[in-house]
């Protein structure tokens, strides 16, 4: 050691040092994934399971459009199992970086010169890299028990990205859980919790029609709804609503704006709230 | 021209908690300053405030020339934390995280690999360098956390407690690298509960209570503040008491207080204590004289400074244990403080006190060296237990 000045060179400044920070702090996240694939593994076990749970004992019981058939709700239901299952798997951006803060690495970060969001963006890359994994793997189980598409593979894909996009979105909010609640613990309880209500409170397992009309207003213009009427329609799925409501007519276009917001909004809490935070 | 690492009047509060009360330090290029202090003293705030991880409520920063809360990101650039906790990724091998290190510091990725192959041989972890550091014993893992710190050879350094919980062996190893550290021209700041880890590294020490520095200096400078070595004996009989403190005052070293105003009695213990230079020599030679006047001896010990020792004389408690406080206040009054300004003019109260608190908690290792020398099987009982 005679070396009395620093070597670190200047720190690049804006997306081109943030992306390749984000890309440094993503690929450390997902070297971690294939050290704990348990992790990965139920991840994709709780999707199969809800697939196969829906399908047998609600199939045949909830009516959609008109038909109780249950090769009709479980083409009804994938889209709100894809949906529901790339919102669970944001509860695992929250606990990784309540553990990372757990653990004094988040310190260790913070006093490095990086971008300020890289840890966090870094975070959720790699948590879309998993989410994008478990689709495939759910739509390889989805259509060995019958789920079809109608409209083509680009819509399919165009279907595949809105849901992506919506998982993105919403591991934003998991980040924030995991800086606020500070225990790897309480984030992963509270991580989860507040997923139940917005996934049920949706066109994802049932349709709107049967809610009371609070509750339904509420349903039809949950972001998550929005993302589940597009998939449908992109898929060629029955159980389309019919509904004025606006984004039950403009699903694409409500998804993207909901993903979009959430992202804005919520990246920014998150941000804001990593440079404050204390172990 | 203030020095590699500079604070004026840091204040930082937690609720009603005065983390940091108005710290001033100046660590000039090249030295090491030792952060001395117990648990929650605000020595970790200080180095949190230091290396831009927290904002003070007000006060000044400055490190590397760079003011702290003004630019932060370039002082990051010229500094390397290593922390209490070893904050590395469990899961990603030693080499992966050194160069995710050196990547984030903004090394290219061709620079940053070369830099952790580098790192990874110097600190003894090349064989160990593809193995999940999960699988590394905590010494290991220290020094991986340190080697983090210095992938860009930052020419100021933090670390926070770097090597507490540490066996003395990995101590020991640790201690070396800092030092090597330090000869190639690093400014490091340390902090530590162990007055002989900052013994060792340190070229100044600043003792830290309640958010304040309450005394700065060398290692040498404190320990003589505090009264430097002392012979401790218990006699026999009460009546002996007057007859052993005039051969004590004998062996009493010159000061400012010399005689028998220099010895220090306890009557209701029947404990004399006076400081002296010299020794265990002196100590055989205090035996032998006691001996001659046919003076019984229950305890005999030579006593060294240590951590709670500079703490009592400083503050008036023991630096262990908050909850302590009360009671070595009660025993030592406050005498303390006074007694801390000089050394050879300790009341009664502080050196009561003081034994009181190695006896409960000696937190310095290896602080009490003298507990084999004492007489006595009470005597080598206490010497195990403040060794400990």
């Amino acid at each position: 050691m005679t070396v009395i000045t620093s070597q670190a060179p200047a720190a690049r400044g804006g997306i081109a040092g943030s992306v390749r920070d984000s890309l440094v702090v993503a690929k450390r996240n997902l070297i971690r994934m294939t050290r704990i694939p348990e992790v990965v593994l139920f991840g994709l076990i709780q999707p199969v399971m809800f697939v196969i749970l829906f399908t047998y004992v609600f199939g045949g019981s909830i009516q959609v459009g008109g038909s109780t058939s249950a090769s009709v709700y479980k083409n009804f239901l994938m889209a709100g199992i894809f949906a529901q299952t790339v919102t669970f798997a944001t509860a695992g951006a929250g606990a990784g970086i309540a553990d990372d803060m757990h653990k004094g690495l988040v310190d260790r970060f913070r006093s490095l010169p990086m971008a300020r969001g890289a840890v966090l963006t870094g975070r959720t890359l790699a948590d879309l890299v998993q989410t994008a994994l478990i689709i495939l793997v759910l739509s390889i189980v989805a259509v060995l028990v019958g789920w079809r598409i109608h409209n083509g593979v680009g819509n399919m894909f165009a279907a595949f990205g809105l849901l992506l996009l919506l998982g993105y979105a919403f591991s934003w909010i998991g980040a924030l859980i995991g800086l606020v609640v500070r225990t790897p613990e309480a984030a992963t309880s509270g991580g989860l919790i507040w997923l139940f209500p917005v996934t049920f409170v949706s066109n994802a397992f049932v349709s709107t029609q049967g809610m009371t009309p609070w509750l339904r207003h509420i349903a039809e213009w949950n972001p998550f709804s929005a993302t589940v009427q597009a998939c449908r329609k992109l898929f060629g799925n029955p159980g389309v609503s019919d509904s004025g409501a606006w984004p039950m007519q403009h699903p694409v276009w409500a998804s993207l704006i909901w993903s979009v917001l959430i992202i804005v909004v919520f990246r920014t809490l998150a941000v804001r709230r990593y440079r404050s935070a204390t172990s | 021209m203030p020095g590699a690492i500079y604070a004026e009047g840091l204040v930082k509060t937690f609720g009603d908690v005065r983390a940091l009360d108005g710290v001033d330090l100046d660590v000039p290029e090249g030295t090491v300053l030792g952060l001395l202090g117990p648990n929650g003293a605000g020595k970790t705030t200080a180095v949190r405030v230091l290396t831009t991880l927290l904002r003070p409520d007000s006060g000044r920063a400055v490190v590397a020339g760079i003011d702290v809360l003004k630019r932060p990101n370039d002082v990051r650039r010229s500094i390397g934390l290593s922390g209490q906790f070893a904050a590395v990724d469990e899961y990603l091998t030693g080499r992966e995280n050194l160069r995710m290190m050196g990547q984030l510091y903004q090394l290219s990725a061709r620079r940053a690999k070369a830099r952790a192959d580098e790192l990874l041989e110097r600190f003894h972890l090349a064989d160990a360098g593809d193995r999940t550091t999960k699988t590394y014993s905590g010494g290991m893992r220290r020094r991986l956390d340190l080697a983090a710190a210095l992938v860009v050879s930052p020419p100021v350094m933090f670390m926070d407690e770097p090597t507490t919980g540490l066996d003395p062996r990995n101590r020991q190893q640790l201690w070396s690298i800092i030092q090597e550290l330090v000869a190639g021209g690093t400014t490091l700041l340390l902090t530590t509960q162990y007055l002989e880890e900052a013994d060792n590294l340190a070229h100044e020490i600043a003792v830290v209570d309640h958010g304040s520095v309450i005394a700065r200096g060398t290692s040498d400078e404190l320990k003589a503040r505090t009264g430097g070595e002392r012979v401790e004996v218990v006699v026999h009989e009460q009546g002996d008491i007057a007859t052993a403190r005039s051969v004590l005052s004998g062996f009493g070293k010159s000061g400012s207080v010399t005689g028998e105003a220099a010895v220090t009695v306890e009557q209701h213990i029947r404990r004399l204590t006076v400081p002296v230079s010299g020794g265990a020599k002196l100590l055989a030679e205090v035996i032998r004289e006691l001996d001659a006047r046919g003076i019984e001896i229950d305890d005999i010990g030579l006593r060294r400074p240590t951590l709670d020792d500079v703490f009592l004389s400083l503050t008036g408690h023991a630096a262990e244990d908050a909850a302590t406080d009360a009671d070595a206040g009660k025993n030592g009054g406050t005498g303390g403080t006074e007694g801390g300004g000089d050394g050879a003019g300790r009341g009664p109260g502080a050196a009561g006190a003081s034994g009181e608190a190695a006896r409960g908690g000696g937190s310095t290792p290896g602080g009490t060296r003298s507990g084999s020398q004492r007489s006595g099987a009470r005597g080598s009982a206490q010497g195990e237990e403040t060794a400990e």
